[in-house]
């Protein structure tokens, strides 16, 4: 009976991977860079060939440009990039105690921009947003992802996670069912990977141009058929956030080139 | 606009070196059109020239097909030590320069 018992289980256990697919367990996480090309990848690995690193060079100029009518630098507060912005795309999306919700590492270089520079919000996706961002989140290339370890956010990471696993669009797909159940496979010749946002922003060939994680997310959107949520929507925030707290952990590549 | 310049630091004389420049630029088609339908005008790179101490010794021409923040690279012969001036010319007037220098033992 219990030899018989033992069988049953050791067979359910064996299949339960695949009936029940789901999360990737951490040890088999992988970067969207174990799915590409070896040219792709040798764009990405030498900083002379890599187009993010223009970018990065862009927002190291704007670092120390002085923007506002409070004629104040990102550098007059935060001095050396290099040491202060160490590890801080890491931890984003953060949790802002004023808003009383997560921001994106974007939202809080706009939220700078209104609180300490008197300066206009820079557009979702412009130029000067996008190099910012890469050279601050470039500072943290090779660390450790770190995201969504605040337990104020707990409930926001719940959110993308439910937002995650919800069949939407004409297609009626989640994205869990492409990237956690079938990464590895093709869709349309392009290899499916497991959406680990460890990049961003990222030089994306087919976009000819940098993009972050939201502009990625809407496309995605857009190629079920659903409704894509508009820029600094909460619920692009949200995903983004469990995007980046399923990837705790993995290291930074910014900027990470993509076909 | 930011340019990316690779050229060895040093080299020996009679060494064949690799040179590699990324430069930024949109190289809009011309092709594209907006959502009124109205045509996106042709904004693009047409010439990259590389001299080496005062002399040509690269030119390319380039066109809409190709791709944005444009990558080349190409080999030259190490003669002497120097400098090597990279200019990029395109549409509406467009000019972009950059340099780099060598060693040469």
């Amino acid at each position: 009976m219990n030899f018989w018992r033992a069988i049953v289980l050791a067979a359910l256990a064996a299949t339960a991977p695949r009936l029940f697919a789901g999360e990737i367990p951490p040890d088999a996480r992988r970067s969207g860079y174990s799915f590409m090309s070896p040219g792709t990848r040798a764009m990405q690995d030498d900083d002379s060939s890599n187009p993010g690193m223009l970018f990065v060079l862009d927002g190291e100029a704007l670092w120390t440009k002085k923007a506002g009518s409070a004629n104040k630098a990102c550098a007059d507060c935060h001095g050396d990039a290099r040491s202060s912005m160490k590890g801080v795309a890491a931890r984003y999306p953060a949790f802002d105690k004023a808003l009383a919700r997560p921001v994106t590492l974007d939202q809080r270089i706009n939220l700078c921009r209104a609180n300490h520079q008197q300066a206009a919000p820079l557009p979702y996706e412009s130029r000067d947003i996008l190099a910012l961002s890469a050279f601050v989140a470039h500072q943290s290339r090779g660390v450790a992802i770190t995201a969504g370890d605040d337990p104020q956010l707990n409930s926001f990471v719940e959110q993308g996670r439910r937002l995650f696993m919800q069949r939407e669009g004409q297609l009626n797909l989640a994205c869990t069912n492409c990237h956690d159940d079938n990464f590895d496979k093709r869709l349309a010749g392009s290899p499916i990977t497991q959406a680990q946002p460890t990049g961003y922003p990222i030089y994306r060939l087919e976009w000819q141009t940098l993009g972050s994680l939201e502009r990625r997310l809407r496309s995605c959107m857009t190629g079920v058929r659903a409704q894509a949520y508009e820029y600094g929507a909460p619920e692009l925030v949200a995903l983004e956030l469990y995007l980046m707290s399923r990837a705790r952990g993995m290291l930074m590549e910014t900027p990470a080139v993509r076909p | 606009m930011a340019a990316l310049i690779n050229v060895p630091a040093k080299a020996r004389r009679g060494d064949a070196i690799e040179i590699r420049t990324l430069t930024s630029h949109i190289m809009e088609t011309g092709f594209r059109r907006t959502m009124d339908g109205a045509v996106v005008p042709r904004d693009i790179i047409t010439s990259f020239t590389c001299r080496y101490n005062g002399t040509e010794i690269f030119r390319a021409d380039l066109f809409p097909a190709i791709a944005a923040n444009p990558y080349l690279s190409f080999f030259t012969v190490a003669k002497e030590s120097g400098k090597f001036e990279f200019e990029w010319i395109g549409d509406n007037g467009y000019s972009s320069t950059a340099s780099a220098s060598i060693t040469v033992e």
